[in-house]
Order: C-alpha cells, then structure tokens, then sequence
C-alpha cells in the first residue's frame, strides 16, 4: 500500500527523490547492474538490504545470505523471559525483502575472497560481489568463561542469540526446585546490548516473584560497573527485595570457572550450586570477519562516516562485529549504522547524493511491569571513530506514570524498528 | 535539576530578549472574562465546573498536562504530562495561540488567539481558579512564552525532499513509515509548518521529550525543513 503510494507520489510529482533512484550505473566491469552482497539478515543487515534495494530502484542488485528462514530478536527477548511477550511476537520472516526484489540466499557464508571479490558458501556457491556488507553479529571468545564452550550451551545456556537458546533457559528457570538458584555469569566489555544481562535479571527475578518466590538469584559479573547501574540497583530494591546478589570484581566477580555437568560455579574459588546457570561469554565479531581477514583483535574497525572497513574500500561492516568508536552494541545501533552504510554503497555504485552521516541510539529496559527505563545518545562521525555528541538517560525516582509511558514507548519503538528492518 | 536549571536559564534570556510587557505577564482578568466567552463552549470554570466537551480549568495552573482524572485526552497531550509538561502561563500561553501546533493530535478543536493581549487576559482571569499556581510570575517557568518564536527565514525555507528521505531514515528506526502508531506517534502527513515549529520546539527543548530534544538538537534549520517537506508528501 505505502508503496504505492510513494511510487506514485515520486513519479506523478517528479520531485528530487527521482534523482534517488536514477539508474546511472557506474561500471561494474562485468557489464550488469552492480552487485551487493550483504552477508547476516539481523539488524544491520535487513536494514541495509533494504534501504540499497528501496533507494536503488533496480538499479543494484542486492543478495542477502542468511540461513535462518526466521529471525528472532535478541530485542524484547529478556521480555519472553518475563512472560511480557510471546516468542511468536519475537519472529520475522524474509517475505517482504524478497517481495521487495531482494535475493535471498539461504545460506552461510564461510569464507571471503577479497581478491577476487567473491563470498563462498556452505553449500559451495560463490557470490561475486562490487560492495559487500557484513553484519554477522557475534561469536563467542573460545574459553573466557573456563569450563564452558557452545557445547556446553544446553546445560548452561546463554540465550545471547534469540531464538531455541531463550526459549531452553526460560524453560530451565520454570523447572527450577523451589527456593532454588538462578545464576548468571555475566560477559566483559565490549558486548551487545550493555544493559542486556541486567534487564534480564529483572525479568528472571520477575518471572521468580510469580513462581518460586523464595529462589535466589546470583550475578557474577567481571565488571565493575554497568549500563543504567542506578537504576537497576534502585528497581531490584524496590521490586525483588532480597533476590538478588551481585557478586563485583572486587568480591572474585572476573575469577569464574563453571562446571557444567556438576552445575556448578566457582567463583574465585568457593563453589556454589546452582539449579540454572546463564553463561553470557566474552563477545567478538561474528567469525566471517576474521575469515575475511578484516579484523583486529576481536572486532572489525570500520571508519565511521561510511561504515566501511579500515582494511577494504568495498567492505562495509555494521552492527555488532564493527568497531567504530563510541555507539553501543545495539540493534537501534545496527539499524541507524546501515543507512549510513546504504546511502554511501549507493552513491558509490550509482550517482546518487553522498549526505553526512548520522547516527543515534537509545535503548530501553523493562525492570518490572510498567517500570520502563531508557538511555540513549547521538553520534557524529570522525575520521577517527564515532563519537558521541549528547546523551540522556531516565532518572532514579521517576513516577509511576512516566515509566509507565517509557514502557509504552519501547513497545512502540519495537513496532517502528521490525518495520523498517522486516516490513 | 538539570532541565530546571536549563530551563530557569532560558526563561531569564528569553525574558532579556523580549522586554517587559511579554512573556510571563498576565493580562486583565476582566477582560479574561470576556475572552473567555471563546471557550465555553467546552470548558467550564468556577464552583461547580465539571469536564464538558473540554476538561474543566479549575486549577489548570501547575496541573500536569493530560492528567485529569477521567477525561478522554490525546495521546499527545497525556504523553507530554508524563514526560513532565505541568501547565503554567508559558505553556498555556504557547498552546492557546496554536493547539495543533503545541500538541498535533490535540482534540481541542480550536484555531487559537492569535492576540498576544488576549491570551494574557484569559490566563489572568483562569489563573483566579486556582490555588497554588506553579508558576506566579518570578518562580522558573516550566517552559518559555511562546511555543517557539520562529524567524520568517526559517518558516520560508524550502526543504530538500531527497535530502529529507535520507535524513528521515533516522526518524523511522521508531516513527512508522506508514503512518501507524503504537507507544510512539505518526509522524506522516503533518502540514510542513507544524512540523517545522514542533522540531524547533524540541530542539530549543521547550517540548519536553529528551529524546526527540536530542534527536531536533542536532537538526539544522534547513535540514528540519527537508524532514518537514519529506514527511508532509507522505
Ligand atoms: C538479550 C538481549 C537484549 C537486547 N535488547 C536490545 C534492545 O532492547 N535494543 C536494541 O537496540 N538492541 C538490543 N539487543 C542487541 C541487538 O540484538 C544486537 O545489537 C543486534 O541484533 C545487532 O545487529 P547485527 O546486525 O550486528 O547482528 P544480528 O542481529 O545478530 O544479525 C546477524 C545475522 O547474521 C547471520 N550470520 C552470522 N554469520 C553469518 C554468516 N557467516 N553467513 C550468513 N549469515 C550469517 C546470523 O544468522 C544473524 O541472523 C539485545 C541483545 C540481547 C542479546
């Protein structure tokens, strides 16, 4: 419907948008329309694909590789947790992109040839490409938390890729003996979604408070401090009294080990027992950034102003795997970097206009029904990395009513970001 | 704090800039009386006021926007209650001269006064009808006079609607692009010139929201008129 309109309001008025659109094609050497390969169809990736393919209007083709027909946002995951949504409400399909002429491959990519500008696949197809975009999200680093491994992720889930992992520890965490423990080893900076772990403790120690009131929850965590500290620490007093222990570095927080057939954890030392355990390990690009040889430590620095690789003109990487100065790991983060990333692949295979870029972040956490918070910032680029230039963040002792509406408005903001990402 | 002191801050240059005569000055409430006439139609004020077609104005001042119980009010307004908006004569002062412009989605069907006089007179003659005011002349308004005072170079520009589809990307990671609204509101079809002054509004952070205060602080004139121009053809 929108479509059409807009399509007619572009061609009936002939207003500026049509330059947008102009298929003048810069050589693509290979005679056809040029190509862009999008590796990853989460936040960054959907994004990107749709926004080259809408602006575009034909003129790049655009692939997509993902190989999941259904992606499940991490976003509003610890909320399923909560009972506040239904996994289903989490699910997105790729119908409308491919609707929109987007071709989408079903597939893994697991290597890159940056020579001959291909991407190969599990299934042994090869892609070639004029600009490709990366936004695998993350991988685990092999051994951070000794003692566990993916293998292990059935009996210590970590539920930070949304999907059968969040549905498993929900399931774990109903199961649990009453009065039982709850346990989360919590990950070291950088990690997507820095509030992540503590919104998910709200939402474990809700779904607690209904079902097993008197169980326990112990969070281990390597950090000395963390997103919306305040306000956490002020929504557990407030609405989980005595649920939950925080355990710091300074009390053996970053010396953890954990058995997972014993299911136990040890921390600096004294083992504890625990019922479920919720390992969220040391994060770093997802591993096709590493087979592309394009990153540097554990993520993929990119020059903030277009997303592009420091180390490739005709890679860009989003989202999660890049680093690219101060954004947080953020779906909100993801979906604002591949406009970015978009308009300037577009301008560089066609003659649309370059514009500056800009970038912006909030994130919202839910830590009790109708408690809302939220933190967010804007963001400018430099050749340097991006950089913030203005935050706000919700304050401690807010009124009912205005967290009430904070609430009210992550729910819309879900609604806003699944339509631009899916549809 | 900060935004009190933000806020206090503004109010003393907007007072600077304005002179005496304006800004937080009520009128005649005699005359109040007599404009008041426009209104009650809807409102209703005095002893036995009760909430007609609009809720009744017995201490308005101070009283959180969108908060009395019971009445049906606009998202908007209850939206900008919430993120703190207590009416006071500034605030009253910008809303009574543009409704759709202070709160869009306002159904308070109403053109405005466009009189500077007769806003300050009917503010006077309500302000008897209510007890503890918020915001007796002297004490830090909650917001500035008007709306926003806006030049006729920035209600003139012409908006780039190329430049304002790519700009209007950022706006849509929230604000649905088909005009639905669920939590957060359409933004789609406004007349170009409520948007520019709603935008202007934020960024001068007069609108109380501090996100749409970050995102309309770091939008040039000339880029809000390209979002304005984009948004309105939706
Ligand atoms: C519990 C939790 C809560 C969160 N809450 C919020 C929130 O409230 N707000 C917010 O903004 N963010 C939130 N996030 C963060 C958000 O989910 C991520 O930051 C975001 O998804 C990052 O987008 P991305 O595109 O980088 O990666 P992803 O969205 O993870 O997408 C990566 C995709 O790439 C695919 N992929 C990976 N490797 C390959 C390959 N080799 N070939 C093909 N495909 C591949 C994967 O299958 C995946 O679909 C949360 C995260 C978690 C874990």
């Amino acid at each position: 419907m929108t479509l059409n309109r807009r399509q007619f309001i572009r061609s009936g008025a002939g207003l500026a948008a049509t330059t947008l659109a102009a298929p003048h094609v810069y050589a693509a050497g290979h005679g056809g329309a040029p190509r862009v390969v999008v590796i990853g169809g989460g936040a960054g990736g959907a994004t990107a694909a749709r926004y080259i393919n809408k602006d575009a209007g034909g003129a790049i083709e655009v692939t997509l590789v993902e190989p999941s027909r259904t992606y499940y946002t991490c976003f509003f995951s610890n909320l399923y947790i909560g009972g506040f949504r239904t996994m289903d409400s989490l699910a997105h399909s790729y119908g409308t992109l491919a609707a929109e002429g987007i071709n989408v491959v079903h597939d893994y990519a697991v290597d890159v040839d940056r020579g001959a500008r291909t991407v190969t696949l599990a299934s042994g197809a090869t892609l070639p490409y004029d600009k490709l975009i990366l936004s695998p999200g993350i991988d685990f680093v092999d051994g951070s938390v000794p003692g566990w491994d993916v293998t292990m992720q059935n009996r210590m889930p970590h539920a930070y890729k949304a999907g059968s992992q969040t549905e498993l520890l929900k399931a774990q965490i109903e199961a649990m003996p009453e009065g039982g423990t709850f346990a989360m080893v919590a990950p070291p900076n950088p990690y997507r979604c820095p509030p992540g772990p503590y919104e998910r403790i709200s939402m474990v120690a809700h779904l607690l408070t209904q079902t097993n009131p008197t169980a326990k929850i112990l969070l281990v965590d390597p950090k000395e401090k963390y997103s919306k500290q305040g306000l956490f620490e002020e929504g557990w007093q407030k609405h989980y009294s005595g649920m939950i222990e925080r355990i710091g570095p300074d009390f053996g927080g970053a010396n953890v080990s954990v058995d997972p057939m014993a299911m136990t954890v040890d921390i600096d030392g004294s083992v504890e027992n625990v019922d479920v355990c919720n390992v969220i390990p040391a994060q770093k690009a997802g591993v096709i950034c590493e087979r592309a040889g394009l990153t540097e430590g554990n993520w993929a620095p990119v020059d903030g102003r277009t997303m592009v690789s420091r180390m490739d003109a005709d890679v860009h990487i989003l989202g999660d795997a890049s680093e690219q100065g101060d954004m947080p790991k953020s779906g909100f983060s993801a979906n604002s970097q591949a406009k970015v990333a978009a308009m300037a692949v577009r301008a560089a295979l066609t003659d649309s206009r370059m514009f500056p870029a800009k970038f912006s972040n909030t994130c919202w956490s839910l830590i009790a029904p109708e408690d809302g918070v939220k933190v967010g910032a804007a963001y400018e680029a430099t050749e340097e990395k991006i950089a913030s230039t203005d935050s706000f963040v919700s304050q401690t002792g807010e009124d009912a009513a205005l967290r009430k509406a904070t609430y009210e408005e992550s729910l819309g903001w879900y609604d806003g970001i699944s339509a631009d990402i899916f549809g | 704090m900060q935004t009190i002191l933000r806020h206090a801050a503004a109010a003393v240059l907007v007072a600077v800039a304005t002179g005496p005569g304006m800004a937080d000055d009520f009128g005649d409430a005699d005359e109040g009386a007599r404009v008041f006439r426009k209104c009650q139609a809807c409102h209703a004020v005095g002893p036995d006021a009760f909430s007609r077609t609009g809720p009744h104005l017995n201490d308005l001042f101070g009283r959180r926007a969108g908060a009395l119980d019971g009445f049906d009010y606009s998202a908007g307004l209850v939206r900008m209650g919430n993120d703190g908006l207590a009416w006071d004569f500034a605030s009253l002062d910008a809303y009574l001269e543009n409704p759709k412009a202070f709160a869009s989605d306002t159904r308070m069907n109403f053109v405005g006064l466009k009189d500077a006089e007769d806003r300050a007179d009917v503010l006077a003659f309500l302000r008897q009808y209510s007890d503890s005011p918020a915001n007796i002349p002297g004490a830090a308004p909650t917001a500035a006079p008007r709306e926003v005072e806006l030049s006729d170079d920035i209600l003139a520009l012409v908006g780039d609607v190329a430049y304002g589809e790519y700009l209007s990307s950022e706006c849509l990671t929230c604000h649905q692009a088909d005009g639905g609204a669920t939590g957060i509101p359409a933004i789609t079809g406004w007349p170009e010139e409520d948007f520019v002054v709603a935008m202007h509004a934020y960024k001068e952070k007069i609108r109380p929201h501090p996100v749409m205060q970050m995102m309309a602080g770091r939008l040039a004139d000339d880029e809000i008129a390209a979002l304005a121009a984009y948004f309105g053809g939706l």
